[in-house]
């Protein structure tokens, strides 16, 4: 996609989009609603016709073709099976389109290898309507990968599954995608799927690129703290850079970042403290201990075993702070 | 503010038994989470205790009163439901009101109590606006206020968080554990999420075919699991399970799963040669090439401060280990397994039922 944005009315949804999928990229868009997700994802499907921009499939311009001429291929967040059909026939439908003139020979190869790669098999002679969510949303997703597109458009595809389900097709998704080398662009707001499929993040906000990177990159080294705040659980810390007058911040820096295992906690010993443990979180396999700076709270991981209490005074030391400016861009030390 | 006592609690809709014989205390001033797969009986037995549904047998007490058979609008309690029923043509502060103007309290009353209300909620702001403008965040703290302005002994909430997304329903959790504190208000709290459930509640009876299978602080039930359903129902990811053929006397200190010995904590109630399992979470699983129980990774999912990887043993049982994010793993690479011996659990793999060990040291009804 090259300076793609797409207005509707006076709000602008995509601005000015310069974006690179490459070939057998999983890139992931992530962001809040109404930061253009979707629509960036129509655009590239011809669904959406972009105000001014280009957007290129394999070298070709396709900007004026219409979504049938565009070799991609959509699953949405809803799957759309053919209900009076079975796994089988909704897997093998796009494949016998008249235009396409595939051997039933062929198509049936195609669709026991889809199947078999989505584990559902033993499920092709099954109506659509007889099968659980994720079996569904599995058909959904097979429909897409019988054809072998230039690249795959995913709109939250696991969003309407509950969360085991969408931790188990999250695993087949990128095993899949490995697989088979897809190219696939996908759109979601959950961070902990962008994290864990893509190859590329790129992080959306108010239609407009804020920063693109592999997923620790992104994480580790974000530009500003709206892209910081994106990933990460519990979320990175922000606290205001006079509460921590002992760390040494580049000229212009009002705002430290401070992911959760940055920061150690030990409990005061000689009453110069500067946080006072405010609640503690049990988590199962973690505790979330909560801190209270002045004002300001901080939220980090402790160990089990940490010995410490709500209301005990504790020293906070910072290992590897972030700083940011008043209007939230990043600001590197040195 | 009340206890609310549940005793035999029973529930049949034709043939099909949503809650069966349950009995359970909330304590005065306890965030109590029903939690469960759906239809496993949470939402039927938070109804019967709100009065919008009679029991079959069974009583409930209200602050000690038998209130079994009493109308919902003779229970001192609020509901709030999972789709914030708000009255749209009202603004927020008459929708606030509205349970109080309906009692017949005076002005000047009204007005002083949703003023307190919308100030713990934080939603002074608003009071003056449309509900119809305003964010779902915002519309769930109404539905608040209007069940918080009643001052009532006890709160009932139904998935008050289920339609929100994620990122919000996070910061939300964090607001109602908040509120309860500052009203130490007597609360059930029903949910399928365990998250939710374990970053809010101080007791979760974890429900299942109508029965309350484990009662207990979100840790007690984390840490010790009295089943395979609470085991794999608690933890993201949950816990991992390696089936074994065997039998355990009290006093022993190993069990030998695929041919490996793994020490786990002293066994204190034996069992015949049968199924057995035990039961790993994910944190207490180390990759350790060298290390004789041996697995092959099928997947590193990276979440920024750790990973989970997932691992197939020798015998095709898959496990999940949450491990450091910046150690390097690769699909298709074999590893050695240890495991935490202080934290591993055994189940009888034909009943499901944890089989007790020193981990239950201490505790009064494993």
């Amino acid at each position: 996609m090259e300076g793609v944005t797409k207005r509707f009315g006076a709000t602008v949804a995509v601005a000015d989009l310069t974006l690179t999928v490459g070939d057998g990229e999983f890139l992931v868009l992530l962001g809040p609603t109404g930061a253009g997700k979707t629509t960036t994802l129509r655009v590239v499907a011809g669904l959406e016709r972009p105000d001014a921009g280009r957007v290129l499939l394999a070298g070709r311009d396709v900007t004026r073709e219409p979504p049938a001429a565009r070799d991609t291929t959509f699953v949405f967040q809803q799957y759309s099976l053919y209900p009076h059909l079975t796994v089988y026939d909704n897997l093998a439908f796009p494949l016998r389109s008249p235009a396409r003139r595939e051997s039933e020979g062929h198509i049936r190869a195609r669709v026991l290898e889809i199947a078999r790669l989505l584990h559902i098999e033993d499920k092709l002679a099954n109506r659509a309507t007889q099968l659980s969510g994720g079996q569904m949303q599995r058909v959904a997703i097979g429909r897409a990968l019988v054809r072998r597109p230039s690249i795959y458009l995913m709109d939250e595809p696991l969003s309407s599954l509950d969360a085991k389900l969408r931790a188990e097709l999250r695993i087949e998704l990128k095993r899949i995608q490995r697989e088979l080398g897809a190219t696939i662009l996908y759109v979601t707001h959950d961070q902990t799927e962008a994290m864990t499929m893509a190859t590329h993040i790129g992080v959306l906000d108010q239609g407009r690129l804020a920063q693109i990177g592999s997923p620790r990159a992104i994480y580790a080294d974000p530009v500003s703290t709206y892209v910081a705040t994106r990933l990460g659980s519990p979320a990175i810390n922000l606290v205001p850079r006079e509460l921590c007058p002992d760390v040494e911040a580049p000229a212009g820096a009002t705002t430290i970042g401070v992911r959760t295992e940055h920061v150690r906690i030990r409990k005061s010993a000689n009453g110069s403290a500067v946080g006072r443990v405010k609640w503690i979180e049990h988590l199962g396999d973690q505790n979330h201990l909560h801190v209270t700076i002045a004002d300001t709270d901080v939220v980090t991981l402790c160990d089990r075993d940490a010995g410490l209490a709500v209301g005990d005074a504790v020293d906070i030391e910072l290992t590897a702070p972030l700083f940011f400016t008043a209007n939230g861009e990043r600001v590197r030390a040195g | 503010m009340a206890e609310i006592r549940v005793e035999h609690l029973h529930k049949a809709f034709g043939d099909f038994t949503a809650v069966r014989d349950s009995t359970f205390s909330v304590r005065n001033g306890d965030f109590f989470c029903l939690l469960g797969p759906s239809g496993c009986g949470k939402t039927t037995t938070l109804r019967m205790i709100a009065g919008l549904e009679l029991p079959t047998s069974g009583r409930i007490l209200l602050g000690g009163e038998d209130v079994t058979f009493k109308r919902a609008s003779q229970r001192d309690i609020a509901f709030v439901f999972q789709l914030f029923a708000l009255y749209p043509h009202m603004n927020v502060r008459t929708n606030i009101a509205y349970p109080l103007r309906s009692q017949g309290m005076l002005r000047h009353d009204v007005r002083t109590r949703v003023e307190e209300a919308a100030r713990i909620l934080r939603i002074q702001h608003l009071l003056d606006r449309s509900v119809s403008g305003l964010s779902s965040g915002d519309r769930q703290r109404v539905a608040l206020g209007r069940a918080i302005v009643r001052e009532p002994m006890a709160f009932l909430l139904d998935e008050p968080l289920g339609a929100l997304d994620t990122e919000f329903r996070d910061v939300m959790c964090g607001e109602l554990r908040a509120l309860h504190d500052r009203l130490k208000a007597t609360t059930v709290y029903v949910t399928h999420d365990q998250l939710e459930a374990m970053a809010m509640a101080d007791t979760i009876a974890l429900m299942n075919h109508g029965v309350v299978e484990q009662l207990g602080t979100p840790q007690d039930i984390y840490d010790r699991p009295a089943s395979l359903f609470v085991a794999d129902f608690i933890g993201s990811p949950p816990m991992s399970f390696l089936p074994f053929r065997g039998g355990v006397a009290p006093g022993d200190r190993t069990v030998r799963v695929d041919g490996v010995d793994i020490a786990l904590p002293e066994v204190r109630e034996g069992s015949a040669d049968t199924e057995l399992v035990l039961g790993v979470r994910p944190e207490h699983i180390e990759l350790s090439g060298d290390a004789p129980f041996r697995a092959e990774v099928v997947d590193a999912e990276y979440m920024g401060t750790t990973q989970i990887v997932t691992l197939n043993t020798a015998t095709g049982a898959s496990m999940k280990a949450r491990i450091q994010a910046h150690i390097h793993v690769r699909p298709g690479e074999r590893t050695g397994l240890k495991f935490r011996p202080g934290h591993l659990s055994l189940f009888d793999g034909v009943s499901g039922r944890a089989l007790r060990t020193a981990l239950h040291d201490g505790d009064a009804h494993g």
